[in-house]
């Protein structure tokens, strides 16, 4: 990649190496920026520039999301002395916090990258935590200066205040135009500190990424802190204690190059022919078999799904095909679990947990983009706890394993949340979290016109329809960003629907006892809009246990037949009955009453899931 | 679906000498032609001005040269004609000397059985007492008039330009040259009340027609109406309140002597339901002769070759066809014996003679439920025949897709 013997992989001194990730809003730029820098090193030719060269994933290019970080090696000269420098892309949601972590972790500055026409936006100013905990260098950057929008010197003083420098220290650049990036590598190499390490201590390296590749196998990309990774040695996970033979080891740029090694300070990726992302995990520490190290480098958590949500194949002979693409899927989702669940209404299914409701978008998009399949996925549900009055501990992940009986408590986690908006929806918000019982901790104005709020909320009223309603009580001004943190008990129960007296599994929902006949109203009113009239009276209500809080009824119907059925109409009449075959058998029963699926879809999908609009701004 | 624009008329019969064919035959001839199209009205047919070459010249020689050509594709089998029904359109538009060509075509054509009926439909502001009478000599037997209410505001939401009063005098002409009377009645027009609903019921059983015809207007889009529907400026009637009118129909035309035979046909005895809808109902063999008409010719001795086609729907197309040597046919339709099946079903259940048990195979369970919904008269079901109840007429839909499917 590099003529200069300074900067080969596997033998760059640690002090010529620059590690840096770019944390950024969706949307305000980061694709952009990282593509011009990929031009201006010379590792991409204009003309091989696809767009947003480094978000790979068809989803991740049409939302404007990172989703999986990587790692591109660049040289730059700077003062007549070259260096590699390795940017490490980081997921810019909330969904992937453990994997915004790890990815800041192995790096020593981090860019803040921050749209000159919109400010920063309260997930960015929680990863902007994150990377100072970590005591990152930080480069205030603002990004699309060229635009007529732009309002540089109002943010400019909002990120020199956040980050404690001078308005004069923040950067200017467009990534569109080139204007202010080759400025900003050399600041890179000024201020971001060199790796540190040891290079004769046994080898440690820590894994911010894993990514299943459907011909190489799992492709892990590890930061080397101390020692040395060679090609062919036996590796160990100090987390499983699992070894593995290395077949391959590079560095990406940012086509993957085969190295002689990685040492201190450097970033680059593994292969050892392992299928399963979950024999490489984000977190844990490699080292070298022959010398083991006696510590891990630390920070290993396993992911721990936060929503679980149902998803039904809305053709049921596409069950298998389902469980082969949750299979499929898995080996590039450490975080993905599920279990088979079968709900009378909706058929043969899948419980299956996600990190939050963008992990849960992202797989539901996958499944049906990747793998042609037409789903249903009933309303996201947390995780409760529930103790009955004789002590007996019940873990509820699906309203129907919620326990009937007497029951002593209910706990359902917390989040702390933050919240940036225009100061005049100040009112607007609190008037909104107070209605999802959320308690203030703090306001803050970051200027004079923008303030941010902190609130811990349930974190069941986020996974509802809460970013919805921010956005639509701010005009779409707000930003949000949480962390699950805590649990608290709470009055809560499950709402039960019933179809002339039989319960509808996929409709059941559990709820605040304040919110549950506000639910029993709008869901039965819903059924009611939703499910054909039949040749009978059919009650649809809301219970909680055996008491009724809502009540809709569907008249019968009266009259079904065409007037006039003459020559020139019966062919057109045939067609129509054999229409409505195939339609019947898409048709559910629940008791005696038919139930389109589709009814069942538009319940369960009316309430688009939140970050659905979060590209948006 | 086969196109069928390869110069021959639909290929049909065997070959061979002419089969006997036990169905009868019936002549639809399609007169696509109105004063003024209605809002209600997606038929096809052609007011004045609205589109180009959609003239009545070189229309009777366009359906007496299709007539020549269906003679030839059905071997001259030897059938006559047991009906012949003139529909549109408004028939009438065209001059009675016409309309006598048009069945002279037809007695020529195939011959008409002695006791043949032959209805055309008729605007009662479109005939005089003359020109009923030369209907009546050219051998015409029934007039079906497009009464449809006798309320002002439920006309003119209907675009109706008829005087109600125009009725009275449609029927006293047609009495007079000795033709038999079919009143069309609609309801369920946006604005229309039980009570409107009712008066144009008394108003028409006060005439004394032969027959009644009652039909729920359906707003289809793409007509007039629909277009008001879905600007909100005129609102559906809702569905239960059509059931509350239809059965007020049944209960006044009940009381006044009427009998239904179909779901939305009343005649005063058996002899005078109209012959040539029954034929429809009963799947018989008819040949639809003009623009945009349908044709239906049924299985032949092994039960293979039934087919249904429909003709161009442009009068001027439709000529140019004929005039070229061409079938006019759009598309032909083969029909299998499981569509016949199903058609069998879906259109005599209609009938108030119902259909016999053995028309349905299995379905035992749904007919239990049927019966036990008060769908089908259960009498009669045990008995072997499963016939609608007045409920179940207002539901025949649905009583079809429990026994279809």
């Amino acid at each position: 990649m590099s003529a200069d013997p300074r900067i080969e992989p596997a033998s760059t001194q640690p002090e010529l190496i620059r590690n840096f990730c770019i944390i950024a809003h969706i949307d305000h730029g980061k694709s952009t920026l990282a593509d011009r820098m990929l031009q201006l090193t010379g590792v991409v030719e204009a003309r091989q520039m696809k767009a947003q060269y480094l978000d790979r994933m068809d989803i991740e290019r049409e939302r404007g999301i990172t989703i999986k970080s990587q790692a591109v090696r660049m040289p730059w000269e700077s003062d007549g002395t070259p260096h590699a420098l390795n940017m490490i892309d980081t997921p810019g949601h909330v969904d992937f916090t453990y994997e915004v972590s790890r990815s800041l972790a192995a790096c020593e500055g981090a860019v803040l990258l921050v749209d000159a026409a919109q400010g920063i936006e309260a997930q960015t100013l929680a990863n902007l935590y994150l990377a100072m905990e970590n005591e990152l260098e930080i480069i205030p950057v603002l990004n699309k200066i060229d635009l007529p929008a732009a309002d540089p010197e109002r943010y400019a003083k909002e990120l020199a205040q956040l980050v404690g420098c001078q308005p004069e220290d923040v950067m200017r650049v467009s990534g569109k135009t080139g204007e202010g990036v080759a400025e900003l590598l050399d600041r890179i190499v000024r201020d971001i500190p060199a790796p540190v390490g040891d290079a004769d201590a046994a080898t440690r390296a820590m894994i911010f990424d894993s990514v299943y590749d459907t011909y190489r196998g799992v492709v892990t990309y590890v930061r080397v802190v101390d020692g040395k990774l060679s090609p062919r040695e036996r590796i160990e996970m100090m987390s499983t204690g699992a070894s593995h033979d290395l077949l391959e080891i590079g560095v990406i740029s940012p086509e993957p190059v085969i190295t002689k090694g990685l040492g201190v300070g450097e970033v680059g990726y593994l292969i050892t022919g392992v299928k399963d992302v979950r024999q490489s995990r984000v977190g844990d520490t490699v080292t070298a078999a022959r010398r083991p190290a006696q510590e891990s480098l630390g920070g290993y958590e396993d992911p721990k799904p936060m929503v679980y949500s149902g998803l039904y194949p809305i053709d049921g002979s596409d069950y298998p095909v389902l469980r082969d693409a949750l299979d499929k899927l898995k080996l590039n989702d450490a975080a993905l679990i599920y279990e088979p669940e079968t709900s009378a209404a909706l058929g043969f299914g899948f419980r299956v947990g996600f990190l939050g409701l963008l992990h849960l978008e992202i797989v539901r998009e996958r499944l049906e983009r990747e793998f042609d399949l037409a789903l249903i996925s009933t309303a996201p549900n947390v995780i409760y706890e529930v103790t009955m009055e004789d002590g007996t501990q019940h873990v509820v992940t699906n309203p129907s394993e919620f326990p009937g009986g007497k029951i002593g408590e209910v706990r359902e986690p917390m989040v702390r949340s933050t919240i940036i908006a225009p100061s005049e929806y100040i009112g607007a918000i609190m008037e909104l979290c107070q209605s999802k019982r959320g308690n203030l901790i703090s306001m803050d104005y970051l200027s004079e016109e923008r303030v941010e709020m902190r609130y811990t909320l349930p974190l069941a009223e986020i996974v509802f329809d809460f970013f919805d309603q921010l956005k639509s009580r701010t005009r779409g001004y707000a930003s949000l960003d949480y962390d699950v943190e805590g649990d608290q008990a709470a009055a809560l129960v499950k709402v039960d629907i019933l179809l002339q007296g039989d319960p509808v599994d996929a409709f059941s929902a559990i709820v605040h006892k304040d919110a549950a006949y506000s639910y029993g109203v709008m869901m039965t009113a819903k059924l009611k809009e939703l499910i054909p009239r039949q040749q009978f009276e059919v009650p649809i209500q809301a219970a909680v246990g055996s008491r009724i809080i809502a009540r809709e009824t569907i008249r019968a119907i009266r009259k079904d037949v065409l007037a006039k059925c003459y020559g020139g109409d019966i062919s057109r009449k045939r067609k129509l009955l054999e229409k409505q075959k195939e339609g019947k058998k898409r048709m559910k029963n629940i008791g005696s009453v038919e139930v389109p699926q589709e009814a069942f879809i538009a319940a369960l999908n009316t309430s688009e899931p939140a970050e659905k609009s979060d590209k948006k701004k | 679906m086969e196109a069928a624009r390869d110069g021959a008329a639909p290929e049909v019969a065997r070959d061979g000498a002419a089969p006997e064919v036990a169905r009868d035959l019936g002549i639809y001839v399609h007169v696509p032609f109105c004063a003024v199209r209605c809002g209600y009205c997606d038929f096809n047919t052609y007011a004045p001005g609205e589109a180009a070459g959609a003239t009545r010249e070189g229309y009777v020689e366009a359906a007496l040269a299709e007539m020549a050509m269906a003679w030839g594709t059905m071997h001259g089998d030897g059938r006559p004609a047991r009906t012949v029904f003139f529909g549109g359109g408004t028939p009438t538009m065209l001059d009675p000397a016409a309309l006598a060509a048009l069945l002279a075509g037809v007695r020529a054509t195939w011959g008409l059985a002695d006791d043949a009926e032959v209805t055309t439909e008729a605007n009662p502001d479109s005939v005089t007492p003359e020109s009923l009478a030369t209907l009546a000599e050219a051998g015409f037997t029934r007039v079906s008039l497009g009464m449809q209410s006798a309320v002002p505001h439920v006309l003119a939401t209907l675009d109706r330009t008829h005087e109600p009063a125009n009725v009275a005098r449609a029927v006293e002409g047609a009495r007079a040259a000795g033709l038999a009377v079919s009143l069309d009645l609609i309801y369920g027009t946006p604005g229309e009340s039980l009570a409107d609903w009712r008066t144009s019921l008394e108003t028409a059983i006060a005439l004394g027609p032969d027959h009644v015809s009652a039909y729920a207007l359906v707003i289809e889009p793409g007509t007039r109406m629909g277009g008001q529907l879905r600007r909100g400026e005129i609102a559906a009637t809702d569905p239960d309140t059509q059931a509350d009118m239809y059965e007020l129909a049944d209960t006044l035309l009940s009381e006044a002597g009427y009998s239904w035979y179909e779901v939305s046909n009343w005649a005063r005895t058996p002899a005078d339901a109209c012959r040539h809808n029954v034929a429809y109902w009963h799947s018989q063999d008819w040949w639809g002769v003009g623009p945009g008409a349908h044709s239906y010719l049924g299985p032949g001795p092994d039960g293979t070759g039934a087919r249904r086609w429909w003709n161009v729907k442009h009068p001027r197309a439709y000529a140019a066809r004929l005039a070229a040597g061409e079938s006019p046919a759009a598309e032909v339709e083969p029909l299998s014996a499981e569509d016949l099946a199903l058609e069998a079903v879906m259109l005599r259940l209609r009938l108030a003679d119902g259909i016999p048990r053995s028309l349905v195979e299995g379905r035992s369970e749904q007919i239990a439920r049927l019966v036990g919904d008060g769908l089908l008269d259960g009498r009669d079901a045990l008995a072997g025949t499963l016939r609608l109840t007045r409920r179940g007429r207002l539901l025949a839909d649905l009583a079809v897709r429990a026994l279809a499917f």
